[in-house]
């Protein structure tokens, strides 16, 4: 009786031994997780390099997809050294996962000015812009908000500040809000490239 | 002693014993998400004119006893969710490690925004009766 105690005693340990070991072992996620996740709306537009850019043609890498604009003197510069710090963590891993920055304001994001604002931050970071139609309907499409606001004789914009994270087959798995660090979107990144 | 001194005495002890447990007990929450619904119907009633109001202005969160949002849509159509855009019957789980406050735009609010505000964990005694008197205080 009193083995068959000890017994039982040792097997529930071990099962609760293995159920905090299985917790512990589990990822977690820093950003926001989408459930169920959703496929990632497809886009064309014109991307920094001068080449014509599609969301799906990342298929295969994690794609970390952020809305801004290269006057913006707060969020983007700080999001993009972010970033940018982040594919320097992750060393040759960070082969396996994309940027793309898409812009609130196609008037004055050309390609070019583009190509110069997000390689200050890496080189690998890819731009894209458009018309005003298409840029509003990719904002339409993921829920993402831009108000032009007067500023003197110029402007500026008020814009959502999160990014998405796209898993390798494109759906939208997570979004991270402004004033994460690059270690959150290291774990975050890595956690995808592994499944 | 007249009775107006013992009353006194029972309120002040009374007070004492309050400020002690509140000071003292620890703080615990049977789960940590804090969740919000959209149900079923809010966009027609929207349409409709009413005026449906989901998330607070302002949404207090504290490290170690309620830290994660959980947003669920449960209505028939898309809706822009905090800082989010979610499709009907999708949920969104946002967890915090950091006080601090944290602002999202968001349409459903008549400001544009939504304030998460993320307390640290109240560790101390004195944390401890300050949480639970805003606590309280919002509550009421």
């Amino acid at each position: 009786m009193t083995r068959r105690f000890l017994r039982n005693l040792a097997l529930a340990a071990l099962l609760s031994a293995y159920a905090a070991v299985s917790a512990a072992a589990t990822p977690a996620f820093k950003a926001g997780v989408f459930d169920p996740p959703r496929q990632a709306p497809d886009f064309a537009l014109q991307g920094s390099n001068g080449q014509p850019l599609r969301l799906s043609q990342y298929r295969g890498k994690v794609v970390l997809l952020a809305f801004g604009y290269s006057h913006c003197l707060s969020v983007c510069p700080i999001t993009l050294h972010t970033i940018a710090q982040t594919l320097r963590q992750m060393g040759t891993a960070a082969a396996g996962v994309q940027v793309v920055y898409v812009t609130v304001d196609p008037q004055r994001d050309t390609a070019a000015q583009l190509k110069a604002f997000v390689g200050s931050f890496d080189p690998r970071i890819i731009g894209g812009t458009g018309t005003e139609q298409q840029l509003a309907q990719v904002r339409k499409d993921y829920g993402v908000t831009a108000t032009r606001i007067p500023d003197g004789n110029s402007y500026m914009y008020d814009h959502s500040s999160s990014i998405y994270l796209i898993d390798r087959v494109g759906r939208i798995r997570a979004l991270m809000p402004y004033g994460h660090t690059p270690d959150d979107f290291t774990n975050d990144l890595r956690i995808l490239q592994g499944e | 002693m007249r009775t107006r001194t013992w009353v006194l005495i029972v309120v002040a002890a009374t007070l004492m014993v309050a400020l002690t447990l509140g000071a003292m007990t620890p703080l615990h929450s049977a789960s940590r998400e804090h969740i919000f619904v959209i149900p079923k119907g809010t966009w027609a009633r929207r349409m409709a004119g009413e005026k449906v109001a989901i998330l607070p202005d302002h949404i207090h969160l504290t490290l170690g006893l309620r830290d994660i949002l959980v947003l669920k849509n449960q209505d028939e159509v898309p809706q822009i969710f905090g800082p989010t855009l979610m499709m009907p019957g999708q949920s969104f789980r946002l967890p915090f490690d950091r006080p601090a406050q944290y602002q999202f735009a968001c349409t459903a609010h008549a400001s544009g925004q939504m304030t998460i505000v993320v307390e640290a964990y109240p560790s101390t005694p004195v944390a401890r009766i300050s949480w639970r008197a805003r606590a309280l205080a919002r509550a009421l």
